[in-house]
Formats: structure tokens, sequence, C-alpha cells
């Protein structure tokens, strides 16, 4: 992966730049041993690595600020850190620039549940968010599979999504206001506790923006009602196109689940062999859940298997009660890591439209034998989010980069058939390159435009989410 | 002067020759201030581009009546969530609304509350800048992180940054039946209590309203037969200790809502029509400062439509409430003020936009 080479000029402002912040923080912000940088050297996507200059871990909003300050005068580059869990490297660092972490800034400010929404400082973690609020029987909805340690700065930055967002939306659908600090050290409030934006919605474009137009420490969250409850049923067919099908019916028919989950072969074997969830050797699984109370949960479950039989399918399996539904959930939970034993994989997550579900997955198959690699798909069917995972031994020379190729492909089918690079893993740095499949040179410099007005000596995460090409006269116009 | 582009190319060509103000318009039916300068006016760059009932998606031409949209999107039993509220009646316009409009203002009724804004609907967008440059963001799938979200950017912008040329978006399925529970409360205040609280239940309300006029709260709920019967059973077990609670069911609760998509309570008041944002326990407070004028509450008490005197300027006597308040009907926009560093931020944008000024502002129409 190729990234900007280090400025000397920066690399050499290294005493200067620890001298000031360690003049303007209190002692343990500022960590630049390099066996403790090394912490930071990668997040999830940790194929790529390299240590930063320093790391800053502030307390306050207002440390941030003054961290960004020294930053710019200084022209340092700044790459801003949730939690580490970005599957597209959007918080590698370059040599020559720091990290500035928010993980100590992880309290809840308030909860208001006339108003259903919680005020957190950004280091949060998105599961403990529900945490603060379960108790009164509210939830945050984006549920990212690493919810557990992914921080809702994070979240902020990437557009985060998860399995339950056909029915509750993304991050954007769920983020109501920001505390945020420009590069020039700047401390703003946009949105509230109120709807909608008085003017031009700055807080869209802001969400999902990758950390490069400011650091946020607060973020004002919409927090709702968890339903009475909660069943999956699990649909089994012997052929992706009737699985496809049967999804695009289901969402026809009004009924809206909050989650329709669908595994091939590949990965049903895969992890039939790991986790022994007793799931039946078909071509294609659809794990479809819907909430509401009992008689909700009937009448719907009830309208899905009348549309499923339609379909034929080999095996329909409900779940009565908590325990079958956890049976049912326990394979497609361990997906990843069943995958994870057969060897490394790399996972994709391009949206494509729903009704290209049949014909992707024939191309996808036709490439892993081209480029012969194994692949299993475990995706978001409802909303047309997939997840390939490519296989691939990390030891084995010139593997990973047939498996980029190989990744790069399908992320170019998804364009072609109408879709999508990323659905809610990010561009990062893994698919920056690709980026000039799904947009013109005019539609990136729109959107950079964005960013210069933001940040306009491209301090902030500034080799991400663009071509490198692209994205060069502005970076070093910084210089 | 008024130019009807019928493509694209068409509004790309017209806004690079374009010299002075230009006003981009769809049907007129919801204007926040007067046209300055020459209007290009979205009317005639019609059509629907595609509808997947079974993707839940459909793309059309910018200046595609909304009524055309919805009565596709009715013959599959589709509808748009977010239910656009519909301001002919009240503001006495007769143009008919456009999708492009609809979502360039950000234009969302009752069902907002649960269902989410026009913005969260909005799935990509083609617009033309004020350069004459024709962008593309997004695209016609329900999860996409690729780039910057200009879409939302765009949602709500009011012709400040490009014409809207085609927008894609998402729809969803009309339920099978709904219900509204009524009950009557003594002012804003019990309104609000009551709001909140049917909000604060996991029964899925999709709509909370106050009309004064009536002192009546209503609040819907909507979904398959069973379960509505259900949770308005449930529903008016809660809302029982605030007063009677009344059932309308399918037919009567559609036609009271229907009613408020157009704001009716407040068709035929004298004045200027505003529009206050605000969370919903602000809301009473923002009562005290119409003084007596007529108004409507929605969204759980945080919207506030108001009917005031042409010369009264709302947003005075809101400045210690956080949220923002807007003025329809009397030719001036008067948007809440923005912190200075936000209003840099937002003056850029426009700068990169629409370079030469081509399109009106809040601002300068304020």
């Amino acid at each position: 992966m190729e990234m900007p080479v280090p400025s000397q000029h920066r690399l050499d402002r290294k005493s200067e730049l620890l001298l000031r912040l360690r003049a303007a923080l209190p002692a343990d912000c500022v960590i630049d041993d390099p066996m403790e940088t090394r912490a930071y050297e990668c997040d999830a996507l940790s194929a790529y690595r390299c240590p930063p200059m320093a790391v800053v871990l502030p307390y306050t909003t207002e440390q941030v600020a003054q961290t960004l300050k020294i930053c710019h005068d200084l022209n340092i580059p700044v790459v801003p850190r949730g939690s580490g869990t970005s599957l597209a490297g959007g918080a590698m660092p370059t040599s020559d620039s720091i990290i500035l972490g928010v993980s100590r800034m992880n309290e809840v400010l308030d909860t208001d549940y006339d108003n259903r929404v919680i005020r957190v400082q950004s280091g949060r973690t998105n599961l403990s968010v529900t945490g603060a609020v379960e108790a009164n029987g509210f939830f945050y909805a984006p549920d990212p599979s690493s919810q557990l340690a992914c921080a809702i700065a994070g979240n902020i930055a990437m557009n985060s999504g998860g399995a339950h967002c056909l029915k509750y939306g993304v991050t954007s659908n769920n983020l109501m206001g920001v505390r945020i600090v420009t590069m020039q050290g700047d401390i703003l409030d946009i949105g509230g506790a109120h709807l909608d934006a008085p003017d031009l919605d700055l807080l869209g474009v802001i969400c999902g923006s990758e950390g490069q137009l400011g650091i946020v420490t607060e973020a004002t969250l919409r927090i709702i009602h968890k339903p009475e409850g909660a069943l999956p049923v699990l649909l089994g067919f012997d052929s992706n196109e009737v699985a496809g099908e049967c999804v695009s019916d289901i969402i026809r028919a009004g009924v809206l689940p909050v989650a329709i989950e669908f595994m091939d072969r590949p990965c049903i074997r895969a992890t039939e062999d790991f986790a022994k969830a007793g799931y039946p050797d078909c071509e294609a699984l659809l794990i479809v859940e819907v909430e509401g109370s009992p008689i909700e949960i009937e009448e719907q479950l009830e309208k899905i298997l009348a549309i499923a039989a339609r379909h034929n399918p080999v095996e329909t399996r409900r779940a009565n009660d908590i325990q079958e539904a956890a049976r049912i959930w326990l394979g497609r939970k361990s997906a990843f890591g069943a995958m994870g034993q057969i060897n490394d994989y790399m996972c994709l997550d391009g949206t494509i439209p729903v009704s290209k579900l049949p014909y992707v997955l024939k191309r996808i198959g036709e490439m892993s034998e081209k480029f012969g690699l194994g692949v299993g798909n475990v995706f978001h069917a409802g909303d047309g989010n997939m997840h390939p995972l490519i296989l691939y031994n990390a030891n084995e020379p010139g593997e990973l980069e047939k498996c980029e190729a190989f990744g790069a492909e399908i992320l170019k089918l998804c364009v072609e058939v109408g879709g999508c690079l990323t659905g809610e893993h990010g561009v990062g740095i893994e698919k920056r390159d690709l980026m000039d499949h799904q947009f013109t040179r005019t539609d990136l410099n729109a959107q950079m435009n964005i960013k210069d007005v933001f940040d306009p000596a491209w301090l902030l995460n500034p080799a991400k989410v663009f071509p490198l090409a692209a994205s060069a006269s502005r970076r070093d116009g910084g210089m | 002067m008024i130019h009807f582009p019928t493509s694209e190319q068409d509004v790309a060509q017209y806004l690079s020759a374009a010299k002075g103000c230009v006003t981009i318009q769809g049907g007129a039916s919801r204007t926040l201030h007067h046209p300055a300068g020459d209007i290009l006016s979205m009317e005639k760059l019609t059509g629907i581009v595609d509808y997947e009932p079974g993707a839940l998606t459909m793309v059309a031409r910018a200046g595609t009546p909304l009524a055309d949209i919805e009565k596709t999107l009715a013959q599959e039993n589709q509808r748009l969530a977010f239910e656009p509220v519909l301001m002919n009646d009240v503001l006495g316009t007769s143009g008919a609304s456009t999708i492009g409009g609809v979502f360039a203002s950000n234009a969302s009724g009752s069902r907002r509350i649960q269902s989410g804004a026009a913005r969260d609907f909005l799935l990509g967008i083609r617009c033309v800048d004020g350069a004459g440059t024709i962008i593309q963001n997004g695209g016609r799938v329900m999860k996409n992180v690729t780039g910057y979200d200009l879409v939302k950017l765009l949602a709500g912008s009011w012709g400040q940054l490009a014409a809207l040329t085609e927008v894609s978006f998402k729809v969803l399925p009309i339920s099978e039946t709904e219900a509204t529970l009524s009950t009557t409360v003594a002012d804003p205040v019990a309104a609000v209590g009551v709001m909140t609280r049917a909000m604060s239940t996991p029964y899925d309300v999709t709509g909370v309203s106050y009309v004064p006029a009536q002192g009546m709260v209503l609040v819907r709920v909507e979904g398959f037969e069973k379960s509505v019967t259900y949770r308005a059973a449930e529903l008016t077990k809660v809302l029982a200790s605030f007063g009677d609670v009344n059932i309308l069911s399918d037919v009567q609760s559609h036609d009271i809502w229907q009613s408020l998509r157009k704001l009716a309570p407040l068709v035929g008041q004298s004045g200027a029509l505003w529009r206050v944002s605000v969370k919903p326990t602000d809301g009473p407070e923002v009562v005290t400062a119409l003084e007596g004028a007529p108004y409507i509450m929605d969204w759980s008490g945080g919207l506030i439509w108001a009917a005031l005197p042409a010369s009264f300027d709302l947003r005075a006597s809101l400045s210690h409430i956080s949220g923002h308040a807007s003025c329809f009907g009397n030719g001036h926009a008067m948007l809440q003020q923005q912190s200075a560093g936000v209003a840099t931020l937002m003056q850029g944008i426009r700068e990169k936009f629409d370079p030469r000024h081509l399109f009106p502002t809040h601002s300068e129409a304020a």
C-alpha cells in the first residue's frame, strides 16, 4: 500500500513538537517511547503498519484543541483514533504524523429520556452507550460487529452500520449533534437534541468523513425504547437465486425485519465445522429476525414463513424462545471466526442493489476459481451490504497481493452493477485507490472541496479516502 | 426570465453561462423566500428513471411532481415514509410540489419522529453547481459510506449550493392498517407530557401531535392488523393516567393525519408561517413566546408550526433556547443565527459550490 513519503521537514520538528505538547498537556497525555507508540502502528487492517512520531491521549476537549493548534502551527499531520478497530486502515498513522486518540474521553455527560437523547464523550464504546440506558429500557441502535470495543468517535468518522440498521438506520440516522474541534483548534457545536439542521447540514457531511474534517469529542445520540422482544427464523434454500428472491418478496410484503442475514455454502460449511450450530447443508441460508410483543412476532413470522414456503425451502426453523434464537444466531455470529480457522482472510463490504445478488454471487464464484483463492459470503441481505471473506495465506509470498487483486475485482463488480465500494467499513487506505472506479475526478473534487473548507492545510488524516494522485496537490500545498 | 431546462446538460449549460442571480425552483409550493433574479425552473426535468419495489428504491428526475411519485409508489403499495408536509393550502401556493423540492427543503412530516427525515431517505444525487459542473454523490443502495456524504449536505440546502437534477431515495411499504389514540389535555405542558410518554414505550409510535384548537393530543400506530390492535390497547393503558383515551381506527386515523400533513389547523390564518425545531420539552416555552398566536405541535412537541403577524420576529424571543426557527410566507427566510465558526464553514462551502454567487443565500434573503 503506497503512502506519501514522510516529510523530513516534519520529522526534524519532532523535538519541538514534543516540547510544546508537554508544556500544554498533562505529562501522561504525550507518548513518544517507541515501545509504546508501536501499539498505535495499525488498526484492524493489520497488514499495514507504521509507528507515528508520537501519540497524544487527551482528557478534555480543550486539550484536543490545544494539541491541534500546536500541530497546525508546526504543520504536523494528525491521525485521529477511536478504539483502532477500523478494517479499512482509517486510523493508520504515517511516520511524520501524530496519533490523537480519544479513548480517555468516555463519560456519559447527559441522559434525557423525555427527549430520547444521550450526550457522551466520543471515546465511549458503542455498546456502553446502550449499557448506560438499558436499565431504563432504552438502547442505541447502530450495532457494528465490533461494538464491544469500537468508539463512538470512530462510528461517526466511518458512519458505521451493523446487522440491525435495516430497521434502525446507520450512525448518520441516529446522530443528532457533535462537539467538534477543527484542525485550527476551534471548538464548534453542531446540532443537538432538536431535529434537523437550521441551514446547511454540516452534521450530515461530518458523519462519514473519516476523521478528515475535525475531531469529534462529544456526541448527542438518539436513544429509543427497546422492543418487547425479538426472534429469528432460519430458512435454507438450494440456490442463491431463490434465497435472493425470497429476501425481495419479504421486503415487498411489508414485513420490515430488523435483520436479514445471508450465508452461502462455503460459509455455512466453515461455520458448521467450527461452531456446530446445526445448520442445514444447503446452498444459501437466511436468518430473518423480527421484533415486538409475542403476538406481533407471531404475526410477522407467519407471514415470512408463508412467503418462504412459496420458494420451496429445504429447511425452515423458527425460534420459539431465546435459547433457540441464540442457536440460530450462533453460526452467523461465529462466521468470521470460523473462516479465520481455515486461513487468513480479507473482509470486503461493498454494497449492491438487492436484485443483483444472484448475479454477483455467481461472478464471485468464477473469480474465486480464476484467482485460486476460496471465498465465503456472509452479509446483510436486506440492504445489499455484502461481506465476501477471501481466504489466503499471509505467510505465502504473493498471496496477500493476489487476495487484494481479487478483492479489487469484487469491489469493481459491485460498482458496475450499481452499488458501491463500501457499505459500512469506510474507504481508509484500503479502498482509497479504487475510488476512481466509482467517482469521476470532478466528483472527488467536490468532496475534497469540503475538506479544503474545514482543513485548508490538509493535516487531518490526509492520506486517506482519496486516491493519492487526486489529493497530491492539496496535500503538498501544506508542506 | 424563467428558464425551463429539459436535461441535465441543459442545466449545466445554463448555469455555466449565467450571470447575476439565479433562483432554483421546483413547483414553488413551499417557497421560503421570494425568488431573486432569473428563475431556473426544474418543472420540465421530469420522469421516474428507475423503480425497484423489491429493493425499496426509486430514482427520479428532480422536477417529477411529488404526486406522480406517490401515485406510482402506491400502485406497489409503497410510500415515502417521511411523509413530506404539503404546503399549498397553508401558504396559498398553487404550484405542484416536486421531488427535488422535497429533498432540497428536507420537507418531512409527522412520521419523521419515527422514520427519519427526508435527508435520511435520500440515497444519491446528481446536481449541477454554480460553476455549471455536474456532480454525482451517493448512489441507489441503502448502505454507502464511499467518500463524503454530500447527499445530506445537499438535502435541505434550499438551492444555495446546486440544482438537483436527479435524486435516488429509499421507500417503504404502506402499512396494512393504522390507529390513532386521542386524548384531551389542558395546555402544551400537559400535551408534551403525554407525547413524550407515548414515545418512551416499545410500541413504535409513528406520529405524535398536539392540536391546541381542540386541546387534543394524537398518537398514531401503524402496521399489521393484530399488531396495531395490540399496541393501541397497550398505549391506551399507558396514557389512561392523563385522561380519557379515544381510538380512531383505520380510515378516520388516516384522514386526520392527511389533514395534519397539509397543516390544516393553520390554513386561512393571517400573517407569516413559522417553523420552529427544538427538543420536545422546550416546546411549551416556544408556545409561550408565540403570545397567543395559532399553532400546532408535532414531533412529540419538538416541532411547532405557528401563524404570526408579519412584523413579529420570533427568533428574538427564542435566543435562549437551543434549536432553530424559520419563517415561510412573508418572503424572508429569517433563519436562526449560527455561531461565528459554524457560519464561516457554511460560507466556505457556499463559495466552493457557487464561486460566482449565483444562488441567493438565506442570509442575503434575510
